[in-house]
């Protein structure tokens, strides 16, 4: 691996949809395998994540949101995060972002985007997430193992006709059943050096900050407004 | 399908050709005219600022319609080849002792797997369901129909090998009976809608200990009936060759029937069982040992012979559950009840 370059990925999906399961079950036996994984997580009020990726032995770094729009929020530390990550020399950085309004989506281009959804959800869930799925390379469905397999095919022909281009697979996030595909999809994550310039795929909704009146770009100059900054010292 | 031609044809041929098109233009919140327009100036009429919130412009529009059609066809011509042997090439157990014998499974066979617990079933399954090529921890590799699977297509998830049934699965979906084969027959792009469901109903409720209805909702079904729909639609409806259970109670399906089903539907059917009535009718039974296949062993006419006797032993025992659930006594002789 060049130095400075590493792979970066970006997990988003709603809420208790098992993303903190299949990032652990996922990375764990990478981990094994000698890869150096951080993982910042984005969260609006508390966050306990921390805790179980401490305990599975894995730097971690929280970022609340606060009053701040999360997805606002997200974009306006993204690059620091990486910068973190470099600094760490990880070989995987990761982040993992709630996705609460189904409005927005963290998705940056040319990096690889990752979005979980739960079988729970229901089967018109696909229709309702929006760009956060749309605009994934690899959508992770969760808790196959509690519903019946129709929901499932059914699920997954729902999320192919949202997103005909992304990768669908089902990933148990208790057990780590069917880990080995988005083990891989990781490996293959394209590698960054710094954020700066890229652009996301979908744009936010108009609010506060530069980037509710439509900016894209990332980078200090492009902040202007209600901006608020994590410590990443 | 030339999506150029496509543009110059009328909107509702098209829609008659791709009916999943309704699909989706319903996802993006646009309602289909009923009138003679062009598809072509159907598409290019669509309002740009509404377009603008799903991110979309003009040429993004067509591209993304050309995209769904290509996916939905190809989804077809998936379901429509069906695999017919799988292989499990031979890798190594937990020592790194390499594997006797690569395993061949072919549709219409009902295979157990048993072995102590950590033995490494659950792995041999997992192997299988991600198609693995020599790159988890046993080295097998999984090939079908002879083929080794294209990377591209295994890491894209399009070809689910294996259907689950489980216990603790539920319906979790608000339909009635009717509407949730509907949905799933919908889903599989299936043509005569009406003639699926009437078979996936007829099936389910065959299997049932107790009838129900197709106005039913799935959710208000019993133990039973729940897992006797879960097994009909996955003999009718599933698109994977392979069905894994893990355990089917006994209560309220008749689970010699159930695996009847699957075999007649061409199913290769993956039991994992202790169970001696449903070990024995399987056709083979793949001993697993500290990660490796050990050994197979064919069903032989002696165990046949036997299944008939457990069969018989297990029609008394459910008589004895029924007078439980009735609430009755239960005196009786053990002597006589063995005889
Ligand atoms: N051939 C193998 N090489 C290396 N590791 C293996 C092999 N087979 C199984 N293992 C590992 O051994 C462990 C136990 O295996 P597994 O979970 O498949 O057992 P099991 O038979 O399903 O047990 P249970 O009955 O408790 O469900 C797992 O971590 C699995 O990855
Ligand atoms: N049954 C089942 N439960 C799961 C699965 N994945 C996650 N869960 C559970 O769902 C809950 C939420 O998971 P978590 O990873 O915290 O979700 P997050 O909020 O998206 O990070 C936890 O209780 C998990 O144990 C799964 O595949 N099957
Ligand atoms: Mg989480
Ligand atoms: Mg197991």
């Amino acid at each position: 691996m060049s130095k400075g370059l590493f792979r970066f990925i970006t997990v988003a999906g709603p809420p208790s949809c098992g993303k903190t399961s299949v990032i652990l079950r996922t990375i764990e036996p990478l981990i094994a395998q000698g890869y150096k994984v951080g993982v910042v997580k984005f969260d609006c009020l508390t966050s306990e994540d921390h805790v179980r990726y401490q305990q599975a032995g894995v730097t971690v770094k929280k970022g609340l949101a606060g009053s701040l729009c999360p997805d606002h929020f997200f974009i306006a530390n993204i690059e620091q995060a990486v910068q973190w990550g470099k600094k760490k020399g990880f070989d995987l950085l990761i982040s993992e972002s709630a996705g609460l309004c189904n409005r927005c989506s963290p998705h940056i281009r040319n990096v690889m985007a990752v979005c979980v959804i739960d079988h729970l959800s229901g089967v018109h869930t696909p229709r309702k997430i929006g760009p956060m799925l749309k605009t994934a390379d690899v959508v992770v469905l969760t808790k196959g193992d509690i519903v019946s397999q129709a929901e499932r095919e059914v699920f997954a022909f729902r999320v192919r006709q949202v997103n005909s281009r992304a990768a669908v697979l089902p990933v148990n996030g208790l057990t780590g059943q069917g880990n080995l595909l988005l083990q891989q999809h990781f490996q293959q994550a394209p590698q960054v050096d710094s954020l700066e310039g890229r652009k996301l795929r979908f744009t936010m909704p108009a609010a506060l900050c530069s980037y509710c009146l439509g900016e894209t770009q990332i980078g200090e100059d492009c902040q202007i407004g209600n901006v608020k900054t994590m410590d990443f010292s | 399908m030339n999506f150029e031609e496509l543009l110059q044809r009328p909107l509702r041929e098209v829609l008659q050709t791709y009916p999943y098109l309704r699909d989706f233009f319903a996802a993006l919140a646009i309602s289909l005219p009923n009138s003679t327009i062009g598809f072509g100036e159907f598409l290019a009429g669509q309002d740009t600022a509404k377009l603008e919130e799903f991110s979309l412009g003009q040429e993004e529009l067509r591209k993304q319609c050309a995209e769904f059609i290509n996916q939905m066809e190809l989804f077809k011509v998936q379901g429509d080849q069906r695999i017919r042997e799988i292989t499990v090439k031979a890798g190594y157990d937990k020592n790194g002792q390499a594997e006797k014998q690569d395993l061949i499974l072919r549709t219409g066979e009902v295979v157990c797997v048993v072995g102590p617990t950590g033995s490494g079933k659950s792995r041999l399954l997992a192997d299988i369901e991600c198609l693995a090529q020599a790159d988890t921890p046993s080295g097998r590799s999984v090939l079908l129909d002879g083929q080794a699977p294209d990377q591209r297509q295994r890491l894209s998830g399009e070809q689910q090998l294996v259907a689950q049934l489980s216990q603790n699965m539920n319906f979790v979906m608000d339909l009635s009976v009717e509407e949730f084969i509907t949905m799933h027959a919908e889903s599989r792009l299936v043509v005569d809608i009406e003639h699926t469901v009437e078979q996936v109903y007829t099936t389910a409720v065959s299997l049932a200990g107790e009838s129900f209805s197709r106005q039913t909702p799935v959710t208000a079904l019993s133990g039973g009936q729940s897992r006797a729909l879960m097994i009909a639609d996955v003999a009718c409806l599933s698109r994977s060759p392979i069905v894994l259970i893990d355990e089917i109670e006994n209560a309220g399906v008749d689970r010699r029937q159930a695996l009847q089903i699957l075999v007649q539907e061409e199913k290769i059917v993956l039991i994992a069982t202790h169970d001696p009535l449903l070990a024995l009718s399987g056709d083979r039974r793949l001993v697993i040992r500290n990660g490796g296949v050990a050994s197979i062993i064919e069903t032989s006419e002696e165990e046949r012979q036997g299944l008939l006797q457990l069969a018989e032993l297990d029609h008394r025992l459910n008589r004895l559950r029924e007078q439980v659930r009735a609430g009755e006594r239960l005196d009786f002789d053990l002597q006589q009840f063995f005889q």
